[in-house]
């Protein structure tokens, strides 16, 4: 934004009032704010559902609990996978800082790849869970869980279907400012539930299980 | 295992049947002929003088700030129509239910009246009102052209209206919440609540929600980046800095609130037990949820109408608002307060001494900054000029008035105090108390203030002067009895009683619902007659009350672009700052101006949610389904539409401002 | 100076303001329960009202008085009133209209925290009245109250009988409450005797009072809970010693029995229900509709809670490599924190009630 003020005309010792040599707005210059402010309103979702995982993570109902139901090795496999994804993320964002497009496309492609084997795993686990008779209507502490996990992965589910969004943009614009913009909200979205998905893990099954 | 859907009754239209449609209730089928006439009637004038293009070239796909604003408004007013009729039937049955009458509304429709009419005021009159008012406000206090994401606000306004649509269709097709306005489980669970209306109610507020969250953001981000130059966040007018802080406290509790309102979707649709009795739920979590986003909501409200208040008591005083910092400061620490209380709203509901005094305490900690704000208001007034305009009058109403409901509310925040008037009449006359005496009060200051500015041409004042005192009388008439009533241990939400002792309060409460009705109608009465003599009422100046901040300094009502020039700003009275110090508007020099451009996308979006929440009500799969998928693809489509802006060009804006030197210049 | 002035002239008035508020108040007391009630406890409650408004009114009334004052005297029309466009900042004013009302709410708030520890309703009370104490030797009478959709059930354990929509109580002797519900929430509420509490299906909550005058007071449900909600009301007989023995008497003389299937068809929906007496009660219903387990066959909210905690407590036990641990668990109360509702500081889990219940059986 300009802030060149020029002085009225008569030179005394009245202030400028106006600006008179206005450069355009940068266009979306309260994006990054915008969406920083989405993902401060997304959080208190998951507080939420964090919350009400702590007040229901007891409640079995007489059934089953965290230790007869998870399976720590997969999850550590499936948290491995949306970790590794954010720093492909990561190098999405440096390839595109360079302005190399294949390679961002690429960098993006493996990103979602990761996505889909992270979303992949977690739906096995809960069409797992569900088969063994513990599916979300079972206890307060499964609808909880299911929710919680539920949620992030719809998110996830969001990001991906974003994410080959903007691979078909930047295939017909390129990198042009609009996009870097677009992408550059994803990888906030992303990183952020990268940040939720450890929460999840540490609360949900370290804390679980352990 | 198969998941254990509820079962639809038919795959083609759910729950939807004939059946569904009230023929059996004169007073519904006698207001849906109402509505129907009136609706064709309304159409077919539009249709007769070909407004269909005007409509929807320059107010459903604008992204002016302006005319969203001038939009959030009219729907408020629409449905304060229908929120107060709802009014006036409770006061009408509770005037009548004595003893051997059992008045002329069973449970089933009272109970939906009394949960609707809560609903209805709040998210869809109290909210779209307030919406509005920041939306018009904000921008043009702080010197920008539009809102920073001016698409996302018209997609705002369109989904606030289609959750709006959708509780009004409730009326007519299935039934509304038996619940009150809040849904309390296990009462509101699948178990106790098996037809449509608690889910009409859930949607309605989830799409709407959506709406104010994403106005929040927008909001936040416009007073953030686009304020002019100058304008330190010390400098901004005092409306402005309210409005900041309840944006943020809706950017921070309404996703508490569509949260737990998924939770209970998720109870009632798919068997979860988040609020059931049984298999682990907790019911208690939902009613401390619910108020985490409830309590600040309250704040919500009535933020933004201490701001219009610190706008008109300077202007009509004729001097510079008292405490400004101190103002200031009182928003602030009212904001995080704010989240901090929630618990006061159950003290009843057994947590132990310790938790109950400490959020009464903080509940009370609140009235010291409020309390500052009247002293600050009241300061203002010492030593000033008092112009009893309209906006005045109304705001001194709200000082005396909203005291009053202060105090009551530190009585109810005292735990031991509100085990004895809980849910009693009391309370509500409390609320009613802060919210029509803070709130609407602070509306009807802030139209009868602002609306030269929207329109051109000011309010008449006698028809103004009517609905003034109507109201002020009405309020206190209607709801001095409910105090009385409430110190005598009766509670709310009753349908009948026995006592006949009680029946001359509610029958004069009834004749203040009356007065307030007539407070109403001369209202709707003064804006038709304005526009009627809008010639006599033109203000050609932009500022027809000697006014303060930026607004002021251009036409009325605004270009499209606002200010051809920028403004820079000294002070935090700027306009005013720019009077006396004799700063001149400049004539030449122009350049064209950078705008964003209309777009249908947002009310195609909002109409597609309107059917999704319609086949969720109805357990209409397959249309639920295709509408989800609709509002995924629609919304990639918009994305896909990269030319999103033009210029107004330079003759254009030389034009309209000629047009504006020569209107000044004419004034002499 | 203004200051001055205006002190002197908020004092007056502030003076005049508190005798009118009190006439009010006494004429008010006439009929309105709440600030007349028969029993010590709402008595409190009431004192807190006024205590309240009064210290209030030290800042309401002269801001009020103040209101009226500069709004006729800086009108416009009056060219005498100084103008002062510019002034718009005063330390002194700042400093006075932050701290009066933060010394108020300081006093209030002192008030309050006593208020509160000393009027809650899960403590047990200590006096009758001002100046008479509770005699320790005296067990209060215990009534457990379960709402039902949509009247109310009143089971007097030491009697062994129940009543349905009236309930009574001797003078002078402490009562001590047990609530729950069968379906959704309500609220106990007998405006004369205590302040309300709610009523909530699988939880209890506490009341303790006495009443000190005899007479027929009204109680009722103050929180809405469905079509009937407002016939749930019943009335409260405060009666002497003689009375209340009749009253236990008549009950008695009724031969009915309330069972589980009795109470089963009692706990349908109904309205307006007509008072009922039973001359006995099925052991352990209360404890059965507490944990919501009067049907046969369905599981006792207590014992899911023994076996939940029993779940938790194993994991727990494992993290903290204490093998013996999980068979101690059973014994333990269920699982601190997690367990617990956000709210329930003071709520009384269903598995404790149990088992004081299965002592009892014992």
């Amino acid at each position: 934004m300009s802030t060149q003020a020029i002085g009225s005309t008569t030179g005394t010792a009245i202030p400028d009032f106006y600006v008179r040599e206005e450069e355009h707005h940068a266009d979306g210059g309260s994006t990054m704010l915008g969406f920083w402010l989405y993902l401060m309103s997304d959080c208190f979702i998951f507080a939420v559902l964090f919350a009400t995982y702590a007040v229901l993570g007891n409640s079995y109902a007489g059934g089953p609990g965290p230790r007869e139901l998870f399976e720590l090795p997969l999850i550590a496999l499936n948290t491995a996978m949306l970790l590794l994804s954010s720093i492909t993320y990561g190098f999405a964002m440096l390839t595109m800082a360079q302005g190399r497009q294949a390679a961002t496309q690429g960098w993006l492609a493996i990103t979602g790849l990761f996505g889909l084997g992270f979303l992949g795993i977690e739906l096995y686990e809960f069409t797992h869970l569900i088969a063994a008779g513990a599916g979300p209507w079972t206890s307060g502490f499964l609808s909880a869980f299911f929710t919680l996990v539920g949620t992030h992965g719809l998110h996830v589910t969001f990001g991906i279907i974003w994410l080959v969004t903007l691979m078909i943009q930047v295939a017909q614009k390129g990198l042009i400012p609009a996009n870097r913009r677009r992408l550059m909200c994803l990888s906030m979205f992303w990183h952020f539930l990268d940040v939720v998905w450890i929460g999840v893990f540490t609360f949900v099954y370290l804390m679980g299980v352990l | 295992m198969s998941l254990p859907l509820p079962v639809a009754d038919s795959p083609i239209l759910g729950r939807l049947s004939l059946a569904a449609l009230p023929l059996h209730e004169p007073i519904l089928v006698v207001t849906f002929i109402g509505v129907a006439i009136g609706g064709i009637a309304v159409l077919g004038l539009i249709t007769w003088y070909r407004w269909w293009g005007i409509l929807w070239r320059d107010w459903i796909t604008s992204v002016d700030h302006k005319k969203i604003g001038i939009m959030y408004m009219v729907l408020g007013i629409i449905m304060l129509l229908r929120g107060f009729s709802d009014a006036l039937m409770m006061r009408a049955q509770q005037a009548v239910a004595f003893g051997s009458n059992q008045g002329y509304l069973p449970p089933e429709h009272y109970d939906q009246i009394f949960t609707a009419h809560g609903v209805i005021m709040i998210f869809f009159v109290a909210m779209p009102l307030v919406t509005g008012l920041m939306n018009y406000i904000v921008p043009l206090q702080i010197g920008a052209r539009d809102v920073a994401f001016p698409f996302l606000n018209n997609f705002s306004f369109w989904m606030t209206t289609s959750g709006a649509v959708l509780t009004m269709i409730s009326l007519f097709v299935g039934v509304y919440a038996r619940t009150g306005w809040l849904a309390y489980p296990p009462l509101s669970g699948l178990e106790f609540s098996p037809d449509v209306g608690v889910d009409y109610y859930i949607w309605g507020l989830q799409i709407a929600g959506v709406g104010t969250l994403l106005s929040g953001i927008n909001l936040i981000a416009t007073i953030v980046k686009l304020r002019a130059p100058g304008m330190t966040m010390m400098k901004m007018p005092v409306f402005t800095w309210t409005a900041l802080c309840t944006n943020v406290l809706i950017v921070a509790v309404f996703p508490v609130l569509t949260a737990t309102l998924v939770l209970l979707s998720l109870d009632r649709y798919l068997d979860f037990h988040f609020f059931t009795n049984n298999l682990g739920g907790n019911p208690m979590m939902y009613v401390n949820l619910i108020w985490i986003w409830g309590h600040p909501e309250v704040y919500i409200l009535i933020l933004p109408l201490f701001g219009v208040y610190s706008e008109v008591v300077p202007t009509f005083t004729g001097k510079r608002l008292f405490g400004y910092s101190s103002m200031v400061y009182a928003t602030v620490v009212i904001t995080i307060l704010s989240y901090l209380v929630w618990l006061h709203h159950f003290f009843t509901m057994g947590s132990g001494a310790s938790v109950n005094s400490f959020f009464g305490i903080t509940t009370m900690i609140i009235s010291i900054p409020t309390g500052a704000k009247i002293f600050n208001w009241l300061f203002t007034m010492y030593r000033g000029r008092i112009r009893f305009e309209l906006p005045m009058m109304w705001t001194i109403a709200f000082m005396l008035t909203f005291v009053i409901g202060g105090m009551t509310g530190v009585m109810l925040a005292v735990p031991p105090a509100d085990f004895v008037l809980h849910n009693s009449l009391f309370l509500i006359a409390h609320f009613h108390n802060v919210i029509i005496g803070g709130v609407l009060f602070g509306l009807f200051a802030a139209i009868n203030y602002w609306w030269p500015k929207a329109t051109g041409f000011r309010l008449e004042t006698k028809w103004g002067k009517r609905s003034f005192w109507l109201w002020v009388s009405g309020f206190w008439c209607a709801f001095a009895p409910l105090y009385v009533l409430g110190l005598m241990g009766v509670t709310r939400r009753l349908r009948h009683f026995d006592d006949m002792s009680l029946q001359v309060y509610f029958v004069i409460a009834a004749f203040g619902a009356l007065l307030i009705a007539g407070g109403i109608l001369c209202f709707l009465i003064q804006i038709g007659v304005s526009v009627l003599h809008r010639d006599e009422l033109r203000d050609t100046t932009g500022d027809p009350w000697g006014g303060r901040a930026l607004e002021w300094s251009t036409s009325s009502p605004p270009p499209e672009y606002n200010f051809a020039f920028t403004p820079v700003i000294h002070d935090h009275d700027a306009w005013w700052d720019m009077k006396t110090r004799g700063s001149e508007r400049p004539t030449e020099g122009f350049r064209a101006i950078h705008m964003p451009s209309n777009t249908g996308a947002g009310f195609i979006l909002a109409g597609i949610s309107l059917v999704l929440g319609f086949a969720m009500v109805w357990h209409i799969w397959w249309l639920a389904a295709l509408s989800f998928a609709g509002l995924i693809v629609t919304a990639i489509a918009h994305t896909f539409n990269y030319r999103r802006d033009h210029h107004i060009p330079v003759d254009e804006v030389v034009r309209t401002e000629a047009a504006r030197t020569a209107q000044l210049a004419a004034q002499g | 100076m203004i200051r001055r002035c205006s002190l002197a002239r908020r004092l007056k008035s502030g003076a005049k303001a508190l005798s009118v508020v009190g006439v009010a108040a006494l004429l008010a007391g006439c009929n309105a329960v709440v600030l007349a009630p028969a029993g010590d406890v709402a008595a409190q409650q009431r004192d807190l009202l006024v205590i309240s408004v009064v210290l209030m009114l030290l800042v309401i009334v002269p801001v009020m008085v103040l209101i009226v004052l500069f709004a006729w005297r800086y009108r416009e029309s009056n060219e005498d009133a100084t103008y002062a466009p510019d002034w718009d900042h005063s330390t002194k004013i700042e400093l006075v209209i932050w701290s009066v009302p933060l010394l108020i709410i300081i006093c209030l708030g002192a008030v309050t925290w006593l208020g509160t520890h000393v009027l809650d309703p899960y403590r047990p009370i200590e006096r009758l009245e001002h100046a008479r104490p509770v005699d320790p030797a005296v067990k209060p009478i215990e009534v457990d109250v379960v709402a039902l959709d949509w009247k109310w059930l009143f089971i007097y354990p030491e009697y062994g009988i129940a009543t349905v929509n009236e309930m009574a109580a001797p003078v002078d002797r402490p009562i001590q409450f047990k609530i729950t519900a069968s379906s959704v929430m309500n609220s106990f509420y007998i405006p004369a005797l205590a302040g309300q509490i709610y009523a909530m299906p699988g939880m209890e909550t506490m009341l303790h009072a006495v009443i000190n005058r005899p007479g027929v007071y009204d109680g009722f449900s103050a929180n809405y809970s469905g079509a009937g909600f407002s016939g749930m009301r019943f009335k409260f007989h405060g009666l002497d010693h003689a009375g209340f023995e009749q009253w236990v008497a008549t009950a008695k003389a009724s031969g009915r029995t309330l069972d589980r299937a009795a109470y089963t068809a009692l706990a349908r929906p109904s309205e307006n229900v007509p008072v009922m007496r039973f001359a006995t009660v099925e052991h352990g219903l209360y404890s059965a509709a507490l944990n919501m387990c009067v049907t046969p066959g369905t599981p006792c909210m207590a014992d899911t809670m023994m076996k939940d905690a029993h779940t938790a407590g194993q994991s727990m036990a494992q993290a903290m490599d204490m093998p013996h641990g999980a068979a101690d668990s059973a014994h333990r109360p269920p699982a601190p924190s997690l367990s617990q509702p956000i709210t329930g500081a003071g709520l009384i889990a269903p598995a404790e009630r149990a088992r004081e219940g299965d002592r009892q059986t014992l």
